[in-house]
């Protein structure tokens, strides 16, 4: 493999890796203070078991989360330094405001919540968790505003070579990146809503803390439920947005060749998805559909991959313009796929809850737990459709991928990272899913006990 | 005409206290890292010595993601060349603080010896690599390191480690474990205290040697940019190691200071040595990479200066306040000697008066 291919490869395993524990954390951080925070108002301790138990797995997801984090940033640096060089004077900005405003008060007000529990008032203690929800949702904001100068590039022009900020604002409030944020962040509540279930349920079948699991479901379920539809709703614009913005990926996302008027949505497809085929020899379709969730019209146009292939040539000179389109189909199925069957299972967990039946549902209860994979595959093929999909740019319409790695760096070195990182998570990631497990098999602290003193040391070390 | 904007100096400054603030907060959670074993001996020692740290180093280490970031931001030059040049020596440097954070969080919540076990010698790892490394890849940039006319580093891992480089290495790891011993004598009483202070009187000696011998060599064979003023801060980050060796004995709270200003003064001579440059070229000075050329547009860094202006003035309150927070000493007592967190916390509920008597005495 060349470095280039080499260095897509450790970029993607990263970014996949660390967006395994950011959801986790984003989404139970603010379950955690909504959990404290009802412990605040009501003095009820079955919350305030709820507040350790959950925050433990929290933390958990937090250290790998932040571990790799440190990667994600370097690795820009490290394996992409002509792009680094490139859009440094605009992509920089969002990444240092990201630590100025949200790492450090992250941190600090982690570790303020961890160790704080008894030393300081109940008040402060309920505001660094609050701080800690509130900073890692302003963390994702900002490298979503990042990411989304790549996908649409704005407020800037270009100097000797180089991508030039002209107008901060543009990029801060850039519409792909209000979108990718609600989009986002509804997926970390899903997550987290996911996650829930699935260890309430674990408990629940066996009729243990009822009183902690219950109160979970009941905020699980109705939040996953509604995470589910308004991502679904939200991505649906997004969709429409994306469709303007990089046609592209959304004519790859259907393998649509040719330009078409009235498209219908493929659900499922095989034949040959390489670039300029005449078309699929196999193709289940619903007449319309595409169409109308990519341009909100049932007759609007989709612009076809080779007619595209043809403008994008006559605009940015010869080569070929065309992400690898199974990749492309897949994932964007993937994705959808994973929400609709959360959606599915969530209101019929709902649905057995308002009737009473939830605890006596067995197949609920037992399929809650491999469900809990549901929103990770959706989050993976989501990043894979919306960074593969812009191929072969990396700054769409202003920088390829293939000139914007590191011309220092040669393949024996990546290669000796990519090893070296990739043995690394998967170690980590036996490990914390164990430990995990242990966490959650151990269940809350016992009820009665939560507020005696000494209890607050069960988060620390 | 300077090479350089009043901005450009701005940035070039808040990137180094940014980087100095990082050497001088992680480097004594590097030094409690690699004292796990020697300082906290029992079960309960070691979980008093990883609490000294607990609340902090989480919020140490993001001094070095805002440094990476601000680089990125306002000298995306200079980022680009570093990380791709010093490859392989930021990848150890990386695997080391993964290895180091997921262990502070580990090593309680496994029950057998062997698992703490494994994670105390990846905490001694993850905190000692870096420590030696940052020396080695900050000698280098006062060095000189192969670039090319297109700011391309050219060399390989090796060219990295050369003597003086090495030498700069071995006085960080030496400086950062001192610095370490004497926080932990500072933030322990008891038995873990005193084999605190025995450690921090034994490493703080050779610790000074190094640091002024790499001082030494820094100051005769690399004249920089501000021969003068570099020339007197190492001289003062030299007096500085010397006194905290003498300190250390005496007054814990001093000597924490003397390591703590040695360390700020240390990477300041450093940093003016460097100066007015973001990387130095051993291939030919032609292609040393000036602050002008490494840097973003005057649009970006007034950008830039506005939100550290309004955010940094904050951030320093509050990790101050979490400092005082987590002000008071702790010992193995407090602990008890524990298999398991609920061991633990029953040892605790024992002692509740007692700790609750003696909280406010201990600050």
């Amino acid at each position: 493999m060349t470095a280039l291919e080499l260095a897509r490869w450790q970029f993607g395993i990263t970014t996949l890796y660390h967006f395994i524990f950011v959801p986790v954390t984003i989404g139970l951080a603010l379950c955690v203070a909504i959990f404290q925070t009802r412990w605040y108002q009501t003095g009820e301790e079955h919350w305030l078991r709820s507040t350790r138990f959950w925050g433990k797995l929290m933390l958990i997801s937090f250290a790998l989360g932040v571990a790799t984090g440190i990667v994600q940033e370097f690795q820009f640096g490290m394996d992409w330094s002509n792009y680094s060089r490139f859009v440094g004077d605009i992509f920089g900005a969002p990444l240092a405001m990201e630590g100025l405003a949200a790492f450090f008060v992250e941190s600090t007000f982690l570790g303020l919540w961890i160790f704080g529990w008894g030393r300081l008032s109940r008040k402060v203690h309920l505001a660094c968790a609050w701080a800690v929800a509130g900073s890692t949702a302003l963390s994702a904001y900002f490298i979503l505003a990042a990411n989304s100068w790549m996908q649409h590039p704005v407020g800037y022009r270009m100097a000797d070579g180089k991508a030039e900020l002209t107008n901060i604002a543009a990029v801060l409030f850039n519409n792909t990146a209000l979108y990718a944020f609600a989009h986002t962040m509804l997926a970390a509540l899903l997550a987290a809503g996911m996650i829930l279930i699935a260890v309430s349920a674990w408990h629940l079948r066996q009729g243990r803390e009822t009183r902690v699991f219950g109160g979970a479901m009941r905020i699980g379920l109705p939040l996953v439920t509604l995470a589910a539809v308004a991502t679904i709703f939200v991505g649906h614009f997004d969709g429409i947005l994306m469709t303007e913005q990089q046609p592209m990926k959304m004519a790859a996302a259907d393998a649509t060749f040719k330009t078409e008027k009235g498209a219908g949505l493929s659900l499922f497809a095989t034949g040959d998805f390489k670039s300029n085929p005449e078309g699929l020899s196999r193709n289940i379709e619903i007449p319309n559909l595409l169409s109308w969730i990519t341009t909100g019209y049932p007759q609007g146009e989709i612009k076809g991959i080779n007619n595209l292939n043809r403008e994008y040539q006559r605009k940015y000179g010869p080569g070929n313009y065309t992400p690898i389109v199974a990749v492309a189909y897949w994932s964007w199925r993937g994705m959808l796929g994973c929400a609709f069957a959360m959606l599915a299972f969530a209101a019929w967990g709902w649905w057995l809850l308002r009737r009473g039946k939830l605890r006596e549902s067995k197949w609920f209860l037992r399929l809650a737990v491999p469900a809990v994979a549901l929103p990770f595959v959706a989050s993976s093929c989501g990043w894979i459709f919306t960074e593969m999909g812009r191929q072969p740019w990396v700054v769409f319409g202003l920088l390829k991928t293939d000139v914007a790695n590191s011309p220092s760096v040669d393949a024996a070195q990546i290669w000796i990272t990519l090893v070296g990182f990739t043995a690394l998570y998967g170690v980590l990631a036996a490990i914390a899913a164990g430990v995990f497990v242990k966490a959650v098999r151990k269940g809350p602290v016992e009820a009665g006990k939560a507020e005696e003193p000494g209890q607050e040391l069960a988060l620390t070390y | 005409m300077p090479d350089f904007t009043a901005l450009q100096v701005v940035w070039f400054v808040l990137i180094s206290i940014l980087w100095i603030g990082y050497f001088v907060l992680e480097g004594f959670d590097f030094g409690v890292g690699m004292l796990i074993r020697a300082v906290g001996r029992t079960d309960a020692g070691k979980r008093a010595v990883i609490h000294t740290i607990g609340p902090l180093w989480d919020g140490n280490e993001v001094w070095l993601i805002v440094a990476g970031g601000a680089t990125f931001a306002a000298f995306p030059e200079w980022y680009a060349t570093l990380f791709s040049g010093f490859y392989l020596a930021l990848f150890l440097i990386l695997v080391g603080l993964i290895v180091r954070n997921v262990s502070f969080e580990f090593w309680g919540k496994g029950e057998t010896d062997r698992w703490r076990r494994n994670w105390e010698w990846a905490m001694i790892g993850g905190s000692a690599v870096p420590a030696l490394l940052w020396g080695v890849g900050w000698a280098n940039i006062v060095h000189g390191v192969p670039i090319d006319a297109r700011m391309e580093y050219t060399g390989t891992l090796f060219d990295l480690l050369h003597p003086y480089a090495l030498l700069g290495g071995v006085a960080t790891l030496l400086i950062f474990l001192a610095h370490g011993a004497v926080f932990l004598s500072l933030k322990t009483e008891g038995e873990l205290g005193e084999r605190a202070r025995a450690i921090a009187g034994r490493v703080a000696p050779p610790a000074a040697a190094a640091g002024v011998a790499f001082l030494a060599w820094t100051v005769a064979a690399h004249p920089g940019g501000v021969d003068v003023a570099s020339a007197l801060v190492a001289a003062l980050a030299a007096a500085l190691l010397v006194a905290a060796a003498f300190l250390v004995r005496r007054s814990a709270g001093r000597a924490f200071a003397a390591t703590a200003a040695a360390i700020a003064c240390f990477f300041t001579a450093l940093f003016i040595d460097v100066f007015p440059h973001t990387m130095i070229s051993s291939t030919s000075s032609a292609f040393d990479m000036t602050l002008n050329a490494s840097s973003s547009s005057s649009y970006t860094l007034t950008v830039m200066t506005v939100v550290a202006a309004l955010l940094v003035p904050v951030v320093l309150v509050y990790q101050a306040w979490t400092y005082w927070v987590f002000r008071q000493r702790v010992s193995a007592e407090d602990f008890g000697e524990v298999r398991n967190p609920l061991d633990l916390l029953a040892a605790r509920r024992d002692d509740e008066d007692d700790e609750l008597g003696s909280a406010g005495s201990r600050s």
